[in-house]
C-alpha cells in the first residue's frame, strides 16, 4: 500500500500502539503518520481516553432519567436538583501516577477532576475520595499512603474545595498498585451548561490557564499499561500540579462563562492539546486549526510531539464567539493567567496543527476521538477456577463458638476481643488521621463532619447574586436543601463474585445515602480492574459491569459518566503479573429536600430504642471477620435482594423525615457488632443489646455478630414513638426488622447479651475508642 | 457597619466571611480586590483565609506587598477595625500590623478540626459579646498556625493583655503560650487562626463564632 514504515516496531510499541492498530492508522490516513501524529494516536487510542476495551460493556448502563440533564460523554454528568439548582459531578482515577509519585499523582488527580466540573460552568463544592493501599504494616504502603493523603490535602485545601468524605481500604491486593479515585461535585453557576463541542466556523480557539512544558509526557498511555519495576523511571509521565493556579482558573473560567462569550470549553487532562482539540472538533462535527507557536511555554526548544502530548496541568481550551476574544483574555490576565488565541474552528473535520509555519500534524478529528478501535472479547464459558474454589467454602470449615468466644488454633478469643481486633483493623477503623489533614469545612456548607454520618452532606447555598440581595439588605439566605454524596466499593465481594459484588456496591451506596435521609439520584462510576486482555480480568470486568447495570436500574440511579482504569497489575521481580481486586467504585449523589430532617450515625439520646431494619440472615462468606480473624478470603458475598433493599431504605428515609429515626447506620464490614460499636462511638453513648439467640439455636454466634448482608440498617428511635414506629415497621417490612435494645449513657458499656442473658460482648467506649481512633496513627508511628 | 473582604488570588474563605456579615447579619459588605486602592468607605476590613498567592515563599509574604495592603495599614493606623482570619492572620504579621509569626504546625501536618478556646479577655470590642473566661469551640484549618514570638515580644503581648483567644484543650499546633488569636496594642487589629465564620450558622451545628461579629455591631449601636 505505502512505503515501509518510518518507525521500528519498538517505536510503535513505545507509543502504546499495537501492530494491527498501526496498520489501521496507515489505512485511515492513507499514509504513514509522522512522529507527532503517531504520538497523538497513541494517547487517544489508549484505554484511558477511548475505552476500547470497556465501551461495549458500558453500553448496558442505564443513563437516562427524569433528573438527568447531562449523561455520559461530556466532562461531567449533571442532575436537576429542583428549585433551579443543577449539580455536576464525576469521579476519576489517578492510580498509576500515584503509584510512582504519590504526592503529585494524587494532587493532580484532584486538580483534574475539579477541571471536569468547572469546565461545565459549575463551581466545585465538594470532593470525596476512594483510596486503596496494601497492608499498612508494609513500609512501602506507609510511604504511598502518607504521600497520597498529603497530595490530596495539598491540592484540595489550597484550591478551597472541602474534602467531605470518602473511603480507605487496606489489602495486600493493592500493595504495588494503589487506587486513588477522586470524586467532585459542583453547583452550576452559569445559566447554560457549558458543553465541549466546537461550533461556529471561523470562531477563535483560545488556550487559557497555565503554560505548557514537558511534564506529564504521555501520561494517558502510561496509565493504560501495567506497572513494572521500571515504571519508577517513568516519573516524567507524572504531572506536577499548582492548586493556586487552579483556584484562579476556577474564578476566571466561571467569570468568563458568565459573559456569554464562550461557545464551548474543554479542559486539558490526559493527552493535553491533542485530546482537547480532537474531542472538541469531533463532538462539534467540525475541525480545528491550531498554531503551536502561539502556545505559551515554560520550556525552550520543544518539538510538536512534546507540545501535543504534554500533560501540564491547569490548562483549558475554549471556543469563543468571534470578536469577543479580548473580553475573555482580559479576564484571564486579571487573574494572572495565560490566554491567547491559538487557533480557529474550520469546516473541514480535521485537526490541523501548525508549527513554525508548516503543518506538523493533520488527522481527521473523529479518527482520534470518536471512531476509535473497539475490542469485544470472549467471556469465559464458566466462572474461573479461583472463584469456583472460593465458592466451595462454607462456615462449617470454621471452629464452632460458644458464648465465651471461639477457639482458633488452640487459643480462645472472646467475642469482645474479636470486636476490638476488628475496630483496630485499618480498613474499619476511624480515618481521622486522614480527614484531619483535609480542609472539610471551607465554603461553609459542610453539614456532617467526616466520620459522623454514612454519607457526606453539603448544604446547597443559593447561587451568588440569587440568594443574597446585596449590600445593606437582609440577605435571602438559607436554602434548606442539601446534597448527599458517597463513594463505595467492597472489593472483596467483587473479587469473589463480580456480578453479585457489583450489585452490592450500588446497593450499599444507595443505603449510605438513605441513612442520612437523602433520596438517591444518580451514579458516577470508576472501574478499576486488571488487564482485560486476560480471560479472568475480562470476566471480572464484564460480570461487574452487568452487576452495576442491574443495580443502577433496580435502584433507579442512572450512570452519568465515570472513568475506566484498566491494567492495574504489577509485575513482581519474577515477572508474574499480580492483579488488584476488581474494584468498581460507585460515587452516588442524593437529594436532601430539608436539611432539618437528616441524621448521622451516632446515638442521640439516652433511652432511645435501637432497631435493626432488614433481614436477619447474614453470611460469613467474603466477610471482614473471615479475612481478618481467620485469614481466609473465600465464600460467596451476600446476595442482594433489591425488593427488600428498596423497602428498608425507604422506611429508613421516611423515619428520618418523620423525625422518629434519630440515627441510622449501615451494617457493612464487620457486621452488626461493628455497626453497634460505631454508633456508640459516634454518639459517645453506650448501649444494651439483647439478641434473639438461645443455646438451642442453630445459627452461629459469629454469623449473628459479624456476619454481613445487604439491606441492613441500624437505627435508633425516640422512645415515645416506639409504638407508632413498630406498627409502621410491621406494615412496611413485615418480619424484616427486630428490636435490639436501648441506648445508654456515656458511662455505660456496649453490652450484647443473649436471650438468656449471657454476655457475649461487654466493652467500654473508652476501650473501643482507643482501638478505633488510633489504629492508623499507631501503625504509622512504628 | 460596612464590611470589606479582601480578595487576593488564592483567597478561599472570602465568600464564607461575606456570607456571615452580609447574609446572616445583614450588614453592607463588599469584596475588595487586592489591587484596589480606595477603601475609605469601610468600617471593618477582613482578610480572609486561604492561600494568598499560593502561600509561595512563605504564608502571607507576597500578599503583604499587594496594593490594597498599604490601604489596610493606613486604615488600621486610623484606629479602624481590621480582622485577619487564618491566612489573614499570617498576612497581618507579615505586614507588621501584628507581632510574632505563624510557623509550620508542630506535627508538620495540616490540621482541620474543632478546638476549644478560652476567651481571655472580654474588654476588647472583638470579644465583648462573650462572657469572661468563656470556653468556646471554633473550627481550625491550617498547616502554619504555630504562633511564635521572641521572649521579649511574647511577654509584652501577654502584659498588654493582647491575647484574646487561647487553645483550651490540647495545643493543636505547638503555638507558644497556647496562643490562638491576638490583637495589636491599640486593640483595633485582631488576628486569629480559628475560623469564627465557620461557626456562625446554626444549620452547620455551631454558632460560637457569630458572637464575635455581633459584638462589633453592638459596639456601633452603643456609639450611636
Amino acid at each position: 500500500m505505502t512505503a515501509t514504515s518510518p518507525f521500528s516496531p519498538q517505536e510503535i510499541a513505545a507509543e502504546g500502539i499495537k501492530p494491527e492498530e498501526y496498520a489501521e492508522i496507515v489505512r485511515r490516513l492513507g499514509r504513514h503518520p509522522n512522529k507527532a501524529e503517531l504520538g497523538m494516536f497513541g494517547v487517544m487510542w489508549s484505554e484511558h481516553c477511548c475505552y476500547k476495551n470497556s465501551r461495549p460493556l458500558l453500553k448496558q448502563f442505564p443513563t437516562t432519567g427524569p433528573r438527568i440533564l447531562v449523561g455520559p460523554g461530556e466532562n461531567a454528568g449533571v442532575v436537576d436538583l429542583g428549585e433551579g439548582l443543577q449539580l455536576a459531578f464525576k469521579i476519576e482515577s489517578h492510580n498509576h501516577p500515584s503509584a510512582v509519585e504519590p504526592f503529585q499523582g494524587a494532587a493532580t488527580g484532584v486538580g483534574g477532576i475539579l477541571r471536569d466540573i468547572f469546565t461545565m460552568g459549575a463551581r466545585p463544592i465538594a470532593l470525596l475520595n476512594s483510596l486503596r493501599f496494601g497492608s499498612l504494616e508494609d513500609p512501602k504502603t506507609q510511604r504511598l499512603f502518607s504521600g497520597v493523603v498529603a497530595g490530596i490535602s495539598h491540592y484540595g485545601n489550597c484550591v478551597g474545595v472541602p474534602t467531605v468524605g470518602g473511603e480507605v481500604y487496606f489489602d495486600p491486593a493493592y500493595s504495588g498498585n494503589p487506587l486513588v479515585n477522586v470524586m467532585a461535585l459542583g453547583l452550576m453557576e452559569t445559566p447554560e451548561i457549558v458543553k465541549s463541542g466546537a461550533a461556529g466556523i471561523g470562531n477563535p480557539v483560545l488556550y487559557v490557564g497555565s503554560t505548557t512544558g514537558r511534564d506529564g509526557m504521555g501520561g494517558a498511555s502510561f496509565a493504560s499499561a501495567e506497572l513494572s519495576d521500571e515504571s519508577i523511571d517513568d516519573r516524567p509521565a507524572v504531572q506536577v500540579g499548582d492548586p493556586f493556579l487552579e483556584k484562579s482558573l476556577i474564578e476566571a473560567c466561571l467569570e468568563a462563562f458568565k459573559t456569554g462569550a464562550v461557545v464551548a470549553a474543554q479542559d486539558m487532562g490526559a493527552a493535553g492539546i491533542t485530546c482537547s482539540t480532537s474531542e472538541m472538533a469531533a463532538k462539534g462535527g467540525v475541525g480545528i486549526e491550531l498554531d503551536l507557536d502561539k502556545i505559551p511555554v515554560r520550556e525552550t526548544r520543544m518539538v510538536p510531539y512534546e507540545y501535543l502530548l504534554s500533560e501540564s496541568q491547569e490548562r483549558m481550551l475554549f471556543v469563543a464567539h468571534q470578536g469577543r476574544e479580548q473580553e475573555l483574555i482580559d479576564i484571564f490576565h486579571r487573574w494572572g493567567l495565560q490566554a491567547v488565541v491559538a487557533g480557529t474552528v474550520i469546516a473541514e473535520p480535521i485537526v490541523r496543527i501548525f508549527f513554525q509555519g508548516a503543518i506538523a500534524a493533520e488527522i481527521p478529528a473523529d479518527a482520534l476521538a470518536e471512531n476509535t478501535p473497539l475490542y469485544e472479547r470472549e467471556l469465559l464459558a464458566e466462572p474461573p477456577e479461583y472463584a469456583r474454589l472460593a465458592w466451595e467454602w462454607s462456615s462449617e470449615a470454621l471452629p464452632t463458638g460458644t458464648t465465651a468466644g471461639i477457639e482458633i488454633q488452640g487459643n480462645l478469643h472472646s467475642w469482645q476481643d474479636i470486636l476490638l481486633t476488628l475496630l483496630n483493623t485499618p480498613t474499619i477503623a476511624s480515618k481521622n488521621w486522614v480527614y484531619r489533614q483535609y480542609d472539610h469545612q471551607v465554603q461553609n456548607n459542610t453539614v456532617f463532619l467526616p466520620g459522623g454520618a454514612d454519607a457526606a452532606v453539603v448544604r446547597l447555598r443559593p447561587l451568588e447574586g440569587q440568594g443574597s440581595r446585596g449590600a445593606g439588605e437582609q440577605g435571602g439566605v438559607n436554602s434548606l436543601s442539601g446534597v448527599a454524596a458517597t463513594v463505595d466499593c467492597n472489593p472483596r465481594y467483587v473479587y469473589l463474585d463480580p456480578y453479585e459484588g457489583a450489585k452490592a456496591v450500588v446497593a450499599e451506596a444507595a443505603r449510605n445515602l438513605s441513612c442520612v435521609g437523602a433520596e438517591p439520584l444518580a451514579v458516577t462510576d470508576n472501574l478499576n480492574f486488571g488487564s482485560p486482555e486476560k480471560p479472568i480480568g475480562y470476566w471480572q470486568l464484564s460480570e461487574a459491569c452487568r452487576g452495576l447495570a442491574e443495580g443502577c436500574r433496580e435502584l433507579a440511579t442512572p450512570v452519568t459518566g465515570g472513568n475506566v482504569s484498566l491494567y492495574n497489575e504489577t509485575f513482581d521481580t519474577q515477572g508474574n503479573p499480580q492483579p488488584i481486586y476488581p474494584t468498581p467504585v460507585v460515587g452516588m449523589v442524593g437529594l436532601i429536600a430539608d436539611l432539618t430532617k437528616i441524621c448521622g450515625q451516632g446515638w442521640q439520646g439516652v433511652g432511645d430504642v435501637i432497631y435493626l431494619l432488614g433481614a436477619s440472615i447474614t453470611t460469613l462468606g467474603a466477610s471482614e471477620y473471615l479475612a481478618t480473624i481467620h485469614n481466609t478470603v473465600a465464600g460467596r458475598p451476600p446476595r442482594v435482594d433489591f425488593d427488600l433493599e428498596r423497602r428498608v431504605q425507604k422506611v429508613c428515609r421516611e423515619g428520618i423525615h418523620a423525625g422518629s429515626v434519630r440515627s441510622a447506620h449501615d451494617c457493612a464490614e464487620g457486621g452488626l457488632a461493628v455497626a453497634l460499636a460505631e454508633s456508640c462511638l459516634a454518639g459517645n453513648l453506650g448501649a444494651e443489646i439483647h439478641l434473639e439467640v438461645s443455646p438451642t439455636q442453630l445459627q452461629r454466634l459469629d454469623e449473628v455478630l459479624f456476619g454481613e448482608g445487604g439491606a441492613r440498617i441500624l437505627v435508633s428511635v425516640v422512645s415515645t414513638q416506639q409504638a407508632t414506629w413498630e406498627s409502621y415497621l410491621q406494615e412496611h417490612l413485615g418480619q424484616n426488622w427486630q428490636k435490639l435494645g436501648i441506648v445508654g449513657n456515656t458511662d455505660t458499656d456496649l453490652a450484647v447479651l443473649t436471650t438468656d442473658n449471657q454476655t457475649l460482648i461487654r466493652v467500654s467506649i473508652e476501650e473501643m475508642n482507643d482501638r478505633y481512633q488510633n489504629a492508623i496513627a499507631r501503625r504509622l508511628a512504628l | 457597619m460596612k464590611f470589606g473582604v479582601v480578595v487576593f488570588p488564592g483567597s478561599n474563605c472570602d465568600r464564607d466571611v461575606a456570607y456571615v456579615t452580609r447574609d446572616l447579619l445583614g450588614q453592607p459588605t463588599r469584596m475588595v480586590w487586592h489591587q484596589d486602592t480606595d477603601i475609605a468607605d469601610l468600617d471593618v476590613v477582613i482578610i480572609p483565609g486561604g492561600f494568598s498567592y499560593g502561600d509561595y515563599l512563605r504564608c502571607g509574604a507576597i500578599a503583604r506587598f499587594s496594593p490594597v495592603m498599604q490601604q489596610v495599614v493606613e486604615h488600621a493606623q486610623k484606629g479602624k477595625l481590621v480582622l485577619g482570619i487564618c491566612n489573614g492572620f499570617q498576612v497581618l504579621t507579615e505586614a507588621g500590623l501584628l507581632p510574632g509569626a505563624l510557623a509550620r504546625n508542630q506535627d508538620l501536618h495540616f490540621i482541620c478540626d474543632r478546638v476549644p478556646l478560652t476567651v481571655e479577655s472580654t474588654n476588647s470590642l472583638w470579644t465583648q459579646a462573650y462572657n469572661p473566661g468563656e470556653v468556646i469551640t471554633l473550627p481550625i484549618a491550617h498547616g502554619e498556625g504555630r504562633f511564635y514570638a521572641d521572649e521579649a515580644t511574647l511577654s509584652e503581648i501577654e502584659d498588654n493583655g493582647q491575647v484574646l483567644f487561647r487553645y483550651a484543650g490540647e495545643n493543636p499546633n505547638g503555638s507558644l503560650n497556647n496562643i490562638a488569636g491576638i490583637c495589636d496594642r491599640q486593640g483595633n487589629v485582631l488576628g486569629m487562626m480559628p475560623h469564627p465564620e465557620r461557626a456562625s450558622d446554626p444549620v452547620l451545628g455551631g454558632s460560637d463564632g457569630l458572637k464575635l461579629f455581633q459584638g462589633l455591631l453592638e459596639k456601633v449601636v452603643a456609639l450611636a
